[in-house]
C-alpha cells in the first residue's frame, strides 16, 4: 500500500505476496522480541547499577550476576493474585494497562537499528531474495507517529488512575497526563529542527540525511540545543526521574498503579522500561545517526547494529544514572521548566534554524541573519524573565492585600 | 549541501514555488489593530502595577482611530476606476469599496466602545487591559471577515471575533447574568459556527474552491451537475450566518445575550459584530453565489419576513429597556436582510446604509443604558428610566433622538436608513415585504416611544425614594454619545456622502488567476 | 483489500459514535469517541492522506479528548446522568420523530443511489504532482492559504488571552462559590 512518490520501503516495489508478508511478520517478531530482551536486561541492569552506585550488591541470586532476576520477577508476578478493587470502573481498569504497552512497543516499529547508510544500498538488505530496510515500519509520517504514539501513550496512565476508583492513583494520573501533555509541546518542537534539516518526516530519510560521518549527525548540525531539549523533555514523557511525579511514593504512594497488582502491574512496569528503551532509540535515530558509523573488520554488515546498539546503551545508562544521582523536582518546578524555558528555548531555536536557512536559500549574509536571530531571542528572553519579574511582584502585592 | 541532500531525498527543491507577496498596504488597518492589542498585551504584562484604565482607553482609541484612517486612506485607490480594487496574499482578500468602509465602520465602532467602557470599567471595577485587548483583536476577527476573499479566511475572522466576544460577554464573572450569557453565546456560538464550517465544506466539494472569486467563476461557467451539495452548503452557511446576525429563527439567544453581558459589549455585539455578520453574509451568498439567486432569495424573504414580524411584536412586551432594545436589534435585522433579499447592488448598498447607520444608534443607545444603570449592571427597567427629563434632560434629550432613530422619523439616519433599504426591495419588485416592514415599523415605534414616554412624562416620585444618587456621566461616555449622536442627526439631514460612498462600496468579485 | 479495511474502519467509527450517544459514563463516552477518531484515522490513512491521520491522532485523541476527560475527572462529572427527568418537555418524542425521519430519507437516498449515477457530483480534484501529501499541503498552506495560516495565529493568541480571563478570576468572587460543594467524588460509578 505504500505510495510509490514517498519512496518507503523497497520491499513492496514488486508487488505484495507470499513471503513479503513473511518477511514483515518476521520483522515485526525481531522487533518484539528484540524489544522484550532489551526489557528484561534493561530491568536487571538499572537494578545492578543503582546498587552499585549506591554501594550495594543488588541482585545476585538468580543465575550469574543475578542475571535471570528479572525472570523470577516475572514469574512471581504471574502467579500474585489479581485484586480488582470494589470501587474499580472493570472494563477500563483491564483497558489500561495494554493502552500503556502497545505505544511503546509500537513506536519502536519506526527505528532502523541497521543496515549500511550512505553506500550504495542506502540502509537496505538482502534477506531471502527482497530488498528491504532495517526497520519494521516506514510510513512517510515516522515522526507525526512518534508523536501521536506518545499522546496516545497518556490513555493508559490517565485510565489507570481513574479506573482504580480511589484518590492517590487519581492524582497520580492527573499530575501524569498533566506532565505529559506539557512536555510534548517541547518535545515536538524539538523534533521539527531535525524536520527542519531533513525535509521528510520518515525516520528511514533522517537517518539516511546523517550518514556522511560523525560530523553530519543532527545533533551537531541542529546545534545541540534541540537535543538537549529532547532528552529534558523525553525524560519527562517516560514519567522517568527526576520527572517521577507521577509514582511519588512520598506523596501518592505508588501513583497511578497502586491498586494494580500481579501481571496487571507487571504490563505497566514492563511498559515503562520498553518506553524507556524506545526513546532511547529514538534519540539515537533522531539526532546520533541511527545504526551510522564506520566498518572496523569483519561482515560490513554486523557493523551498524553493532553502532545502533552502543549508542541505545549510552542513553539506557543515562537513565540509569540520572535516576541514582538527581532528586525528584517539585510539581511548579516541573511545570515552570517545560512551559516557560524548554517551550521557549526550542521556539526561539527552531527560529534561528529556520532563519539560517532562509539566508543560505537567498543567499544573504549567514553571520548577519544568525546576529539578528540571536539578538531577537535575547530580547524576547528578556521580554519572558521581565514578564515573570512583574507577574511576581503583582501576586506579592495581591497577596499582601488578602 | 543541504540543497544535495534533497535531491538525494527525492525532494522537490527547484520546483517553482512561488511565495505569495504580500500587500502590506492591503493589511495596514488589520495589522494595526493586532499589533496594538499585542503592544497592549506585551506592556500590561512587564509593567509590575495595575494601569489606570485611562491609559488603555487613551490607547485604544487611539489604535483603532488610527486603523480607521488607515483604511480610509486606501478608499480613493479601490473606487479609482482605473485602479479599481485587488486582492492581496494570494487572492486571499480583496480590497474594495466595500472592505475599506466596513473596516472603518468597524474601526469607529471600536473607538465608541472604548469610550463608553471607560467609564463603565471604572464603575465595576474590571479589569481594563483584558477588555482593550479583547476588544480590539476581536475588531480585527470583523475587519478579516469584511477583507476575506476565502470561505475559510471568513471562518477563521469570525472565530476571532466570537471567541472575543464569548469572552467578553461573561467578562463581569462575579453577575449570574452575565456568566450566563456568556455561556449560552457560546453554545449557540459553536453550534452556528459548526453549521458555517459544514457549509463551507459542501460550497468546497460543490465548486472545488474556498475562494469566493473563484468559486463565483465557477458557478458563472458551469452548472454543477449535482446541485445537491452547492444547496445544502448554501443552506448550511445561511443557517450559520442567521445565527451569528440574530435573525428569526435563529434569534433566541439575542434577548438573554444581549441582557446578560456587560453593556458596553452588548454595544458593540449590536454594531460591530452585527455589521461583520451582514459584511460577510452580503460577500458570500449576495456577491459570490449572486448567480444561485432565484435559490437563496425566497430563504432570505422568509427570514426577512420573520424577523420583521417577531422582533417588534416581541420588543413591545418587554419592560426592561435593555432586552427591549435586544429584541429592537433582532428587528433592525430584519430590515438589513430586506437589503440582502432584493439581491441587487441598490440592495446591498442599502444594507451597508443601515448597517451604518444603526450602529451608531445602537451603540448611543446601549451607551445610554449603560449610563443610566446602577452599580453591578443592574436596574435598567423601565421604572428607572420615569422622570429621567427632569434629572437629566440632556441624556434624556439623546436618547430620545437615538429612539426616534431607529423608529424611522425624518431628520435621523434611521428613516434615510429604512427609506433606502425599502426603496432596494420596491425596485426588486418584493412589494409585500416592503409593506410588512413599513407596518413592523410603525408597530415598533410603539416601544421606543413607550420608553421617551416615560422619561418626559414620568413622575420621577419613585427614584426619589430610592434615594438614588444623580446619574453619572464621565466625560469619555458623553463624548462616545456626542460623536454617536452627530452621526446620527448628520446621516439624516446630509445623508449624501455615506450614501454615494455606500453605492461606491458593493463587494468586487475577484478571482486570482491560476 | 480496500473493501476490507473500510468496512472494519466504518464499523469501528459507527460502534465509536454510537457509543458516545448511548453510554451513561462520560468516561466511556469519551473513550468511544477516541475509538471513533482512531477508525477515522485509518481512513485517512487508506486514502493515503497519511498526514491527517497523523495529525488526527495528535491533535483530537492525543489533545482534545484528553482535556475532556481531564475536565470530566478534576470535575468530578463522571457520574451517570439521571436520564428519568425530561428538561424539555417533548424534545425525547421531537428527537425519536426526527430521528426516524432522517433514517427513512438516508435509506431512500441509498436505495436511489443505485439507480441515480452519482459520479463526479463535485468540483474537487484529487492531489496531483509530486512530493507526496506533505509536501503538497505544505505548499498549499504557504500560498494559497498563507494568509489563513497566519490569521490562526490571532485566534491562538485570543483563545490564550480568553482563557487567561476567564480563569484568572479572584477566587472567592465567583457567583457560584456556594455550589462549590459537589459529593466527594471517588472515581469509578
Amino acid at each position: 500500500m505504500g505510495d510509490p512518490l514517498q519512496g518507503g520501503d523497497p520491499i513492496f516495489i514488486g508487488g505484495i505476496d507470499f513471503g513479503v508478508v513473511a518477511l514483515v511478520v518476521l520483522k515485526v517478531l525481531i522487533g518484539f522480541t528484540f524489544v522484550m530482551v532489551g526489557v528484561i536486561f534493561m530491568i536487571w541492569f538499572e537494578r545492578k547499577l543503582i546498587a552499585d552506585m549506591q554501594n550495594r550488591i543488588g541482585p545476585n541470586r538468580a543465575g550469574k550476576w543475578g542475571l535471570l532476576q528479572t525472570l523470577a520477577d516475572g514469574i512471581k508476578l504471574i502467579f500474585k493474585e489479581d485484586l480488582m478493587p470494589n470501587k474499580a470502573d472493570r472494563l477500563v481498569f483491564r483497558l489500561a494497562p495494554y493502552l500503556t504497552v502497545a505505544p511503546a512497543f509500537l513506536t519502536f516499529t519506526i527505528v532502523p537499528i541497521g543496515g549500511l547508510f550512505g553506500t550504495g544500498e542506502n540502509g537496505t538488505i538482502e534477506v531471502f531474495g527482497y530488498r528491504t530496510f532495517v526497520q519494521v515500519a516506514d510510513p512517510p509520517i515516522g515522526v507525526l507517529f512518534l508523536l501521536a504514539m506518545s499522546s496516545v501513550a497518556v490513555y493508559g496512565v490517565m485510565l489507570a488512575g481513574w479506573s482504580s476508583g480511589s484518590k492517590y492513583p487519581l492524582l497520580g494520573s492527573v499530575r501524569a497526563s498533566a506532565q505529559m501533555v506539557s512536555y510534548e509541546a517541547a518535545l515536538g518542537l524539538s523534533v521539527v529542527a531535525v524536520v527542519l534539516l531533513t525535509g521528510s518526516l520518515s525516520t528511514h530519510d533522517i537517518v539516511s540525511a546523517q550518514s556522511g560521518g560523525f560530523a553530519d549527525w543532527n545533533i551537531w548540525r541542529t546545534g545541540v540545543v534541540p537535543f538537549l531539549v529532547f532528552c529534558i523533555a523525553a525524560t519527562a514523557e517516560l514519567n522517568r526521574p527526576p520527572f517521577d511525579l507521577v509514582e511519588a511514593e512520598q506523596e501518592l504512594v505508588g501513583g497511578f498503579h497502586t491498586e494494580y497488582s500481579s501481571m496487571r502491574f507487571g504490563m505497566f512496569y514492563l511498559a515503562e522500561f520498553m518506553n524507556t528503551i524506545t526513546m532511547s532509540a529514538i534519540i539515537v535515530t533522531l539526532f546520533l545517526g541511527g545504526p551510522d558509523g564506520p566498518s572496523l573488520f569483519g561482515p560490513d554488515i554486523i557493523w551498524p547494529t553493532i553502532w545502533f546498539m552502543g549508542k541505545l546503551f549510552i542513553f539506557l545508562f543515562t537513565f540509569v544514572w540520572l535516576r541514582a544521582t538527581l532528586p525528584r523536582f517539585r510539581y511548579d518546578q516541573l511545570m515552570d521548566l517545560g512551559w516557560k524555558r524548554l517551550i521557549p528555548l526550542s521556539l526561539a531555536w527552531l527560529l534561528v534554524i529556520g532563519a539560517i536557512r532562509i539566508a543560505d536559500d537567498e543567499g544573504w549574509n549567514v553571520a548577519l541573519v544568525i546576529g539578528i536571530s540571536l539578538a531577537s531571542c535575547v530580547v524576547g528572553a528578556l521580554a519572558l524573565v521581565g514578564a515573570s519579574r512583574a507577574g511576581r511582584i503583582r501576586r506579592r502585592a495581591e497577596e499582601a492585600l488578602r | 549541501m543541504i540543497a544535495g541532500m534533497f535531491a538525494q531525498l527525492g525532494v522537490p527543491t527547484d520546483a517553482p514555488f512561488a511565495v505569495p507577496e504580500v500587500a502590506w498596504s492591503a493589511l495596514t488597518p488589520l495589522l494595526i489593530l493586532i499589533v496594538g492589542a499585542l503592544a497592549l498585551l506585551v506592556v500590561t504584562a512587564l509593567v509590575p502595577r495595575t494601569l489606570p484604565v485611562g491609559f488603555f482607553t487613551v490607547t485604544t482609541v487611539a489604535v483603532a482611530a488610527g486603523a480607521a484612517v488607515a483604511s480610509l486612506g486606501s478608499w480613493d485607490r479601490v473606487t479609482d476606476p482605473d485602479r479599481g480594487p485587488y486582492m492581496a496574499v494570494a487572492g486571499a482578500i480583496t480590497l474594495d469599496g466595500f472592505s475599506v468602509l466596513v473596516t472603518a465602520l468597524l474601526a469607529i465602532t471600536v473607538v465608541l466602545v472604548a469610550l463608553l467602557a471607560d467609564g463603565y470599567l471604572r464603575r465595576e471595577g474590571l479589569g481594563a487591559a483584558e477588555f482593550s485587548v479583547l476588544v480590539l483583536l476581536s475588531a480585527s476577527g470583523g475587519v478579516m471577515m469584511a477583507l476575506a476573499n476565502d470561505l475559510i479566511v471568513m471562518f477563521l475572522g469570525l472565530e476571532v471575533l466570537s471567541i472575543a466576544l464569548y469572552v467578553l460577554a461573561g467578562f463581569q464573572g462575579d453577575r449570574r447574568e452575565s456568566q450566563e450569557s456568556a455561556m449560552k453565546y457560546f453554545l449557540l456560538g459553536a453550534f452556528a459556527s459548526a453549521f458555517l464550517l459544514y457549509g463551507i465544506a459542501l460550497v468546497y466539494g460543490a465548486t472545488g474552491s474556498t475562494n469566493l472569486g473563484e468559486i463565483a467563476g465557477f458557478l458563472a461557467r458551469d452548472v454543477p451537475s449535482e446541485q445537491g451539495l452547492l444547496l445544502g452548503g448554501m443552506a448550511m452557511l445561511i443557517v450559520g450566518f442567521g445565527f451569528k446576525i440574530g435573525v428569526v429563527p435563529f434569534q433566541s439567544w439575542v434577548p438573554d445575550v444581549y441582557q446578560g453581558a456587560p453593556t458596553p459589549v452588548t454595544a458593540f455585539m449590536a454594531s460591530g459584530v452585527k455589521v461583520a455578520g451582514f459584511a460577510a453574509l452580503l460577500r458570500v451568498i449576495v456577491s459570490a453565489l449572486s448567480v444561485q439567486a432565484q435559490d437563496w432569495r425566497p430563504v432570505m424573504w422568509v427570514l426577512a419576513m420573520l424577523t420583521l414580524v417577531v422582533g417588534p411584536a416581541m420588543a413591545i412586551v418587554q419592560t426592561d429597556v435593555k432586552r427591549m432594545l435586544a429584541y429592537s436589534s433582532i428587528s433592525h435585522a430584519g430590515f438589513i436582510l430586506i437589503g440582502v433579499q432584493a439581491a441587487s447592488d441598490r440592495g446591498t448598498a442599502g444594507a451597508l446604509f443601515y448597517l451604518f447607520a444603526y450602529s451608531f444608534m445602537a451603540l448611543g443607545a446601549f451607551g445610554v443604558v449603560s449610563l443610566v444603570a446602577r452599580q453591578g449592571d443592574v436596574g435598567v427597567d423601565l421604572d428607572r428610566f420615569r422622570g429621567l427629563s427632569k434629572r437629566r434632560p440632556g441624556l434624556a434629550l439623546v436618547f430620545a433622538v437615538f429612539l426616534l432613530g431607529q423608529t424611522g422619523v425624518p431628520l435621523t439616519s434611521g428613516f434615510m436608513a429604512k427609506f433606502s433599504v425599502i426603496g432596494a426591495a420596491v425596485a426588486s419588485e418584493s412589494y409585500a415585504l416592503a409593506m410588512v416592514a413599513m407596518l413592523t415599523s410603525v408597530v415598533g415605534a410603539f416601544a421606543y416611544l413607550r420608553v421617551i414616554v416615560a422619561m418626559y412624562l414620568g413622575d420621577d416620585e419613585e427614584m426619589a425614594e430610592e434615594g438614588t444618587r444623580r446619574v453619572q456621566i464621565p466625560a469619555a461616555a458623553g463624548l462616545a454619545l456626542g460623536l454617536a449622536l452627530a452621526v446620527t442627526v448628520t446621516l439624516g439631514v446630509l445623508p449624501s456622502t455615506v450614501l454615494d460612498a455606500a453605492r461606491d462600496a458593493v463587494p468586487a468579485r475577484l478571482s486570482p488567476s491560476r | 483489500m480496500d473493501v476490507f479495511v473500510f468496512a472494519v474502519a466504518a464499523a469501528v467509527i459507527l460502534i465509536g459514535a454510537m457509543g458516545v450517544v448511548f453510554s451513561r459514563n462520560p468516561v466511556h463516552a469519551a473513550l468511544m469517541l477516541v475509538m471513533t477518531l482512531f477508525g477515522i484515522a485509518v481512513l485517512f490513512v487508506q486514502q493515503q492522506a497519511h498526514f491527517l491521520a497523523a495529525v488526527q491522532v495528535v491533535v483530537y485523541a492525543g489533545a482534545i479528548v484528553v482535556l475532556f476527560l481531564f475536565v470530566i475527572m478534576l470535575l468530578g462529572v463522571d457520574v451517570a446522568e439521571n436520564v428519568t427527568v425530561e428538561p424539555l418537555v417533548g424534545q425525547r418524542t421531537a428527537a425519536w420523530v426526527i430521528t426516524a425521519g432522517s433514517v427513512g430519507l438516508l435509506t431512500a437516498l441509498a436505495i436511489r443511489a443505485a439507480q441515480v449515477s452519482l459520479g463526479m457530483p463535485s468540483g474537487t480534484r484529487p492531489l496531483d504532482g509530486e512530493g507526496g501529501n506533505l509536501v503538497q499541503l505544505a505548499r498549499v498552506l504557504f500560498s494559497d492559504y498563507l494568509f489563513a495560516f497566519e490569521a490562526t495565529s490571532v485566534l491562538l493568541v485570543i483563545a490564550v488571552v480568553g482563557a487567561v480571563v476567564l480563569a484568572n478570576r479572584s477566587p472567592g468572587s465567583t457567583a457560584d462559590a456556594g455550589e462549590q460543594e459537589h459529593s466527594p467524588t471517588g472515581a469509578g460509578r
